[in-house]
């Protein structure tokens, strides 16, 4: 009789760590703590265990739906200083019914995120081996950065472009004005004696005024 | 009444300008992505000996006399040539086509630097990680079978065809980036040196800034001794190799940029009472003292950088040993990384090689030298990914490279558009900025084809047959052309009157002898070197077998007829105009414009008139 009570007591576990050990419906689990937390790391415990279990089995509710399930049917076992170890998932209803591995893995897959964060790690330092991490979405942008630096620049240039275009035609212009004459301005000045002779509009040479324009026919 | 005035000779505003555009010139991509890479591969140390030689005996006389040709005949690189002798147009003429040419792809290479340059604004910097493939079940195979830096480089910019022959289609990035290369250009270059002479101010010191901040940078960087020590050891051996002297003399000769006509161009705006020797000594020292300045950070980096990958390849094996023997976190380091694994190898050797642990040797991370494009674009880029507070390193050394390619380029453009303006080619009514618009127009469409997906092989073809070998032989003709058809007495008086004395016994020497005889010897042994290997180019094809590495492919025959054809077109020019004017001097014999004009009365100069 208390063989049988025993027995009774020491099947579950018995029966749990055989069918955790052998299982191919389980995953091995592994996580890298130190190296995501560096000196923040926390000492992988029972609790730290406890937690898993418990996170594990939120994912299953979620997944299935099914709110009975409960830290006893997450069974672990292999543990390793690593922090590495096997677990197996039983069926609520049924303690030595395994649930499949594709639902155990789409209940992970799907609730990755919030098991990363209760963790406080990410999908490359707690790994599920067999199970791919769901990558993030890639950022789109509604206009690429590099398009943003290349309208500045560009811009930039073509009105530096504009500017220089804008003040060669100022300049020719000026220049233009000067030649006929309509300008005061007289760069060319020619210095004799110190008088400018500005009133000649640009000629150049020296004018002899004693030597008078009219007669420039020399009568006979 | 002296109409000359009108049409004056633009000059530079002041002295400063002048050198810091010919030190512009010179100094360019190759002072950073060539010099370094020379000096690792050919024994550190050891290389300065053949490449100062070089300098003094090769590079020198000819930087000298380009200066004072330029300066004392006012001309550009077809103006001078003619005058110097009407048989030796040619060389001219070939000066401009090179100078044509190396500009095309010169700038292809800024717009890729400009690609790089707006990249490196993102966070994170695109060429750190692999884009995920579109169903989002893992990255991209291509790129997680090569690295990202090479994927970013090959497939996100170049759009790289497996083949040359293969052009795939025009990549409207790079067509974008080109256009803003071109229009950066085009608003430095818009009035020739008057805006040029501005911009350098700029251009020709920004490079020097950043090198010394990467310098510091550099230096404080874990690894970066290994680096300078693997640079600068000395491996004497390698001097005996005539290999080592070949490229030294190409090198020194390439750096100054000899022989494309923009020093002939930019002399030729001097005053004519200019110490052209002591501007040659400023320019050539100051171009190789940069090329050493800027090898010491590149080489503390890659130093940095092959120490990184040496501590992530432990790194790599420490997990794997970790998670295979599911020893606790942290227990193996790198420290003791040996003994462990010696442990593990004893109690369980089966499994340790069935991991196939990767053999890390810093020795071999140091070995992957790079130079060219692949130095800037995949290892300085992976090197910054590293570096904390990337964007910042990644947008300094971008905005270097193109400063440093930007000055080169205004030496090119200057080298075609100065002999144009001198042959008055250019019609009356056309202003200047729209010559040089159309003249920036004209190369941007050209150079769309390196915006084709086989870009960067044409671009590879351009930068080893057009840079070369012609060049080589127009200094040759050029050293020949002053040496025995002007004279060496006559080029020692115009030397006299610029710049007050006579050049000294060394300068002549190097003039009539040994110049002549290093290109000489340069050129035979290169055409030699270049003969003897069969044409063959790394073609980037992820087809391939043995993918990353690439596939050697040879050039087909219509290709390497282009090849010959790009080496020999721009010197053919010389043969051609020198038998044409034999030709024409034998039918109809009459004075060259060589012989003084028996009219100048050389007592009355034409520029007494200015000063009524």
């Amino acid at each position: 009789m208390l063989a049988g009570v025993l027995l009774l007591i020491f099947l579950p576990p018995l029966v749990a760590k055989d069918l955790c050990k052998d299982s191919q419906d389980g995953f091995k689990v592994r996580l890298s703590i130190k190296t995501a937390l560096g000196e923040e790391a926390y000492d992988w415990n029972e609790s730290e265990m406890f937690l898993f279990r418990s996170t594990l089995a939120y994912a299953m509710r979620k997944e299935t739906k099914n709110d009975t399930y409960d830290i006893t049917n997450i069974l672990v076992c292999n543990d390793t200083p690593r922090v590495s170890f096997m677990f197996v998932v039983t069926s609520p209803g049924q303690p030595d019914q395994l649930i499949p591995k594709e639902q155990v893995e789409k209940a992970v897959r799907e609730n990755k995120h919030r098991i990363n964060n209760a963790f406080l790690l990410s999908d490359m330092t707690l790994e599920f081996l067999g199970i791919p991490p769901t990558l993030s979405a890639p950022i789109i942008y509604d206009t690429e950065p590099w398009l943003i630096v290349f309208g500045v620049v560009i811009g930039a240039v073509a009105v530096g472009i504009v500017a220089l275009l804008m003040s060669t035609v100022s300049k020719k212009r000026r220049a233009k004005e000067k030649a006929a004459g309509l300008s005061e301005e007289d760069e060319g000045i020619v210095k004799e004696n110190g008088t400018a002779l500005s009133s000649f509009g640009g000629k150049e040479g020296a004018y002899n005024q004693a030597f008078s324009n009219d007669d420039r026919f020399t009568k006979l | 009444m002296d109409t000359a005035s009108e049409q004056e000779r633009p000059k530079w505003d002041n002295k400063v300008q002048y050198l810091l555009t010919c030190i512009g010139f010179a100094v360019g991509l190759g002072n950073v992505w060539r010099f370094p890479y020379l000096c690792q591969i050919y024994g550190g140390g050891a290389f300065l000996i053949p490449y100062l030689i070089a300098l003094v005996f090769e590079g020198l006389p000819l930087l000298y006399l380009e200066l004072a040709i330029g300066q004392s005949l006012r001309k550009g690189s077809i103006g001078v040539w003619h005058s110097i002798s009407p048989l030796l147009g040619g060389v001219g003429v070939a000066s401009m086509i090179i100078s044509l040419l190396v500009g095309l792809f010169y700038n292809t290479i800024l717009a890729w630097v400009l690609w790089y340059f707006f990249h490196s604004f993102q966070e994170p910097l695109p060429w750190s990680q692999c884009p995920i493939s579109e169903n989002r079940t893992g990255y991209v195979q291509e790129c997680l079978a090569s690295t990202p830096v090479n994927y970013f480089w090959y497939r996100q910019t170049l759009n790289i065809t497996p083949d040359i022959e293969q052009s795939g289609s025009l990549q409207w990035r790079l067509v974008v980036c080109l256009a803003s290369a071109w229009s950066i250009v085009y608003i430095c270059f818009i009035r020739g040196i008057e805006t040029i002479g501005k911009a350098v101010y700029v251009t020709a010191t920004f490079p020097y800034l950043v090198l010394t901040i990467f310098l510091v940078r550099a230096l404080t960087l874990p690894g970066a001794t290994d680096g300078l020590r693997y640079l600068f050891t000395p491996d004497w051996a390698l001097l005996m190799d005539p290999q080592v002297w070949l490229d030294a003399a190409t090198q020194i000769f390439f750096s100054l940029s000899l022989a494309f006509g923009g020093l002939i161009a930019f002399s030729s705006y001097n005053p004519k009472k200019n110490d052209c020797e002591r501007d040659t000594l400023v320019v050539g020292i100051i171009n190789s003292a940069t090329s050493l300045y800027a090898s010491i950070p590149i080489f503390a980096i890659l130093g940095f950088k092959a120490t990184s990958n040496f501590n992530s390849c432990i790194d790599s094996n420490i997990l794997d040993l970790t998670n295979a023997f599911d020893v606790t976190e942290g227990n193996i380091t790198m420290e003791n990384y040996e003994s462990w694994l010696t442990y593990l190898n004893s109690t369980d050797p089966d499994k340790v090689s069935s991991l196939n642990l990767k053999h890390c040797e810093l020795q071999s991370f140091l070995d992957q030298s790079a130079s060219g494009t692949g130095l800037a674009f995949i290892v300085f880029t992976e090197a910054v990914i590293e570096m904390p507070g990337s964007q910042v390193w990644a947008v300094l050394f971008f905005v270097m490279l193109f400063s440093l390619g930007l000055s080169s380029m205004f030496g090119n453009l200057e080298g075609v558009l100065t002999p144009l303006l001198d042959l008055h080619l250019v019609p009356s009514w056309m202003p200047k900025e729209l010559f040089t618009g159309l003249i920036c127009v004209f190369n941007f469409l050209v150079a769309l084809i390196f915006t084709l997906g086989s870009g960067n092989y044409w671009l590879e073809i351009f930068n080893s047959y057009v840079g070369s070998i012609p060049l080589l032989v127009i200094a040759f003709c050029e050293i020949i052309g002053v040496v025995f058809f002007y004279g060496m007495k006559r080029f020692s008086d115009d030397i006299e009157s610029m710049t007050g004395r006579r050049p000294n016994l060394f300068w002549r020497v190097c003039w009539m002898g040994i110049s002549p005889i290093m290109l000489l010897v340069v050129l035979v042994a290169y055409i030699v070197v270049q003969v003897q290997k069969h044409p063959t180019y790394p073609a980037w094809n992820p087809e391939y077998e043995k993918f990353p590495e690439s596939e050697v492919k040879p050039y087909s025959d219509w290709v390497f007829a282009i090849c010959v054809l790009l080496s020999t077109a721009p010197v053919v020019s010389i043969p051609i105009v020198a038998v044409y004017r034999l030709i024409r001097r034998q039918t109809r014999p009459q004075t060259g414009s060589s012989l003084p004009n028996p009219y100048d009365n050389q007592a009355f100069s034409t520029e007494s008139f200015k000063a009524l």
